[in-house]
This record gives structure tokens, C-alpha cells and sequence, in this order.
């Protein structure tokens, strides 16, 4: 499991281009700013209020002034910048954010994202995400490719949506799918699956690349 | 110049049963706990609460009920506005039983509703929530192409804000990630109450040393603290 969670960030990681503003989601996306390359320096944006957010803050070093948007204490950069939710929204939904990385329930082969709410389970509201996949430039969905075996990447989402038409990219232990103009498309695939493989536990239809490559090894 | 100086017991004293009241702070932190602290010890009941979030309870903090967990966990809460409340379970609890309701905005839309109301903005035009279960009930637009939501002002009797610094006028200034909801807050009530760690007399220090302006602010309160992790 801890492999499956390194691979995805590992290869999440390769999206970002060195000076990227980007969101990471709580869990396995906050994973992915340990795979950066050396050249590749990004600014992580933190909902609650601020860029240049740094790690987590070692015990006995807290700053009670600072935490991250799960509650943790955490360090900033020397480049950070505080700012109120009113301006930390404004980033998002203003474009100014490259890249964010988050995990889903569902997505559908329209880009639609379903990773907020259960119907009958306890509700936990959407807090920032709603805006972060409607605001960010790319969005990228980082998740184990089904739950329990029950596939994830459906012909239409069926839990309620974070948002429409939002997600560019997935990154699962199995492959990487576009959404391309044409469609979702399976662009890698991890030399330990085949397309049948992925097929078989994808209910969304994609087109396989012409140029279909290999997801690179952790 | 009026005093804004008051006790924390005499700032809150004007916030009754069933008022609509928004309390600032990000899972606690940014918000007014002696502000709090006074409200829970006066006792009100039926409150619209306005805020981020539920705070953290005890037994997350290791300590006391941080932000506006407090209300919730003295029953004072009958509904919470907010955009996130998974880490307050008793909310979630109260609405199996009956007991409280939420309601639920995307985070950046509830700063924007509070914004507009202390803006005086008729609402504003975001894209977020568009084709979700959040755009019911709501008003479209199309605006070159694209599809927006309409969503309206947010109002509230009272606004509990917190300030590292201020003057006696209630200009004041927050530092790092304490900001959130404080400044929209400070602009979106009848009545504002702040709590500040550091009150300067008026002229003290120079105007750019605070952030936001003294015109929204009508009681301060001395003697907030840090949170002690």
C-alpha cells in the first residue's frame, strides 16, 4: 500500500514545473511534494490563508499563529505571504493557481469529480475544494484506481459532484488517463498492467494513445 | 473619540436568544476566545452561527474546546452556517438527533457572501458549486460564455473578530494565518466586538501598522492570548 501511495505521488510529481503554485490535497497528495526533483522548487498554496507553506512544524517548534487547512501545525517559506480566506479564494478562483492534486470518490469519463459527499453518511462539507477544481489550471486527481476492487472511473459519476468538467489528469498505481479533446485517454500505463488489466476495472470508456508509454518505475 | 474599551462581559452583552452571530477563526485559529469564553459564560440560546467551521473539541486539542467549538459544545448553536464541519463531530451528531442544522457553502463563496454584505454588494457571481447540488435553488447567469451562480449577501447581528494588535480606535492588524475570516467579518455585522492581544493608544504607532480600518470595529476587548499548544 505505502509502494501504491509512493508511486502516485512520485509520478504526480512530474506534472510540476519549477516556480508552479499549487494546492495539495490532505492524505496522499501532500505525498507528492517529497518526489519534487532538485531543479523543481514549487510554492504550495494553503487555503486557510497563505503561500509558501513549508512542512510539518517539529514538536516543541509550533507556531500557535500557523497551521495548515487540516488543522496541523506547520512551517512557511521565507517567501511566504498571509493573507485572509476572502484573497486565498481570490488566488483560486482567480487563476492563479498552476496545479492542484486532490483524491476522488469518482470521477466520470466527462471530467466530472465526486469526492465530497456520501448521501446517508456523515456529511463533512466541501470546504475549499469546490473552488480549488473549478479555479485551479490543471487539476489533478490522485487516487488508488478502484475501492476494494470496485471501479472509480465510471461512465457517469453517481455520488453528487464537486464540480463539472474539471479533472485534466488521473494518476493511479495502474496508469495515467487525459482528458483530451477527443476524450479520456490512457496515456501511461505501469509495466506491471496491461490495458485489459485497466479495462477491467475501468467502467468509463477511454481511448488508449497511439503513443501510449510506460509509467515510469518508483 | 467614543471608548471602545470594554470588558468581555460587556461586549457580548447585547447578543440574545436566536441572533445571528459570525465568529472569525479557522478551526480555532483566528478566533476570539475571551470573547467566546464570555458568551458561553453568559448563556445564550438559539444562535445562527456563522463561521468556517464547528473549531475543535477537547479531545483534538489535548486541552479546551478551541474557537467556536465552544457554543456548539454548550448547546448554544440551534444552526451553523459554514463551508466545513467534519472535525466537529457534534454537529453532525445534533442534526441525526434533531438538535442543530447546517447548512453548507463552498469555503471561498462563504468568504465572498460575507464580503458583499459589508460590501454592500447585492451578491456576487462565482463558478464555483455550478452543476452541483449547491447551485439549488440558486439563480444562473451566463456571462461571456461562461456559467456563474448567484449567491447573496451574508449578514449577522454581531461579529466576534480577533486582532494581534489594535488602537483604541480598533484599527488592528492579524498575523500569519490568523487573518481568515476577520477583516470580511469586521466589515458584515451591526456590531462588531474585537479581542486583541495588544491595544496602542490612539497615534501610538503609525497608521500602516495595522491592516484594516477602526471604522468597522464598535467594542475591544483586552487581554487575548496565545493558544498554548
Amino acid at each position: 500500500m505505502a509502494d501504491i501511495k509512493a508511486r502516485i505521488a512520485a509520478r504526480a510529481a512530474k506534472e510540476f514545473k519549477d516556480g508552479f503554485v499549487a494546492n495539495l490535497g490532505i492524505g496522499l497528495p501532500t505525498l507528492v511534494a517529497n518526489y519534487l526533483p532538485e531543479d523543481v522548487h514549487i510554492v504550495i498554496h494553503s487555503e486557510n490563508g497563505f503561500t509558501g507553506l513549508g512542512s510539518v512544524a517539529n514538536k516543541g517548534e509550533e507556531d500557535y499563529r500557523v497551521i495548515n487547512a487540516g488543522g496541523g501545525w506547520v512551517t512557511y517559506m521565507p517567501f511566504a505571504n498571509f493573507f485572509g480566506s476572502e484573497e486565498s479564494f481570490s488566488i483560486i478562483r482567480g487563476g492563479h493557481l498552476d496545479a492542484t492534486v486532490l483524491g476522488a470518490m469518482q470521477v466520470d469519463e466527462e471530467g466530472n469529480l465526486a469526492n465530497w459527499i456520501v448521501p446517508g453518511k456523515m456529511v463533512a462539507g466541501m470546504g475549499g475544494a469546490m473552488d480549488l477544481v473549478v479555479g485551479a489550471k490543471k487539476v489533478i486527481i490522485a487516487m488508488q484506481h478502484t475501492q476494494k476492487g470496485a471501479p472509480k472511473i465510471l461512465k457517469t459519476c453517481t455520488l453528487p459532484l464537486t464540480a463539472q468538467k474539471c479533472v485534466d489528469m488521473i494518476i493511479t498505481e495502474m496508469c495515467v488517463m487525459e482528458f483530451k479533446p477527443e476524450g479520456l485517454t490512457l496515456t501511461e500505463l505501469h509495466p506491471d498492467f496491461t490495458v485489459e488489466e485497466v479495462k477491467a476495472v475501468t467502467e468509463a470508456d477511454f481511448i488508449v494513445a497511439d503513443d501510449l508509454k510506460a509509467m515510469e518505475e518508483d | 473619540m467614543k471608548n471602545k474599551i470594554v470588558t468581555a462581559a460587556e461586549a457580548v452583552a447585547g447578543i440574545k436568544d436566536g441572533d445571528t452571530i459570525m465568529v472569525s477563526g479557522f478551526l480555532g485559529t483566528g478566533s476570539p476566545e475571551i470573547l467566546l469564553d464570555a458568551l458561553v459564560e453568559k448563556g445564550v440560546k438559539h444562535l445562527t452561527l456563522i463561521a468556517n467551521d464547528g473549531g475543535l473539541r477537547a479531545e483534538f486539542t489535548g486541552t479546551t474546546d478551541k474557537g467556536v467549538a465552544k457554543l456548539i459544545t454548550a448547546g448554544m448553536v440551534d444552526h451553523i452556517i459554514a463551508s466545513h464541519i467534519g472535525m466537529n463531530p457534534d454537529i453532525g451528531n445534533g442534526a441525526l438527533a434533531g438538535t442543530m442544522k447546517y447548512t453548507l457553502y463552498p469555503q471561498g463563496t462563504l468568504a465572498e457572501k460575507i464580503r458583499a454584505a459589508g460590501a454592500g454588494l447585492g451578491g456576487v457571481l462565482t463558478p464555483t458549486g455550478v452543476g452541483t447540488i449547491v447551485a439549488e435553488g440558486k439563480e444562473t447567469l451566463t456571462i461571456e460564455g461562461k456559467e456563474y451562480l448567484l449567491e447573496l449577501p451574508l449578514h449577522a447581528d454581531f461579529a466576534l473578530c480577533r486582532a494581534d494588535y489594535c488602537d483604541t480606535f480598533g484599527n488592528f492588524a492579524m498575523l500569519k494565518a490568523t487573518k481568515n475570516f476577520n477583516h470580511v467579518m469586521a466589515m458584515a455585522a451591526d456590531t462588531v466586538l474585537l479581542a486583541s492581544e495588544q491595544v496602542f493608544e490612539i497615534g501610538e504607532k503609525d497608521p500602516d501598522f495595522y491592516q484594516v480600518a477602526g471604522v468597522y470595529i464598535d467594542y475591544i476587548v483586552k487581554g487575548e492570548q496565545p493558544w498554548q499548544i
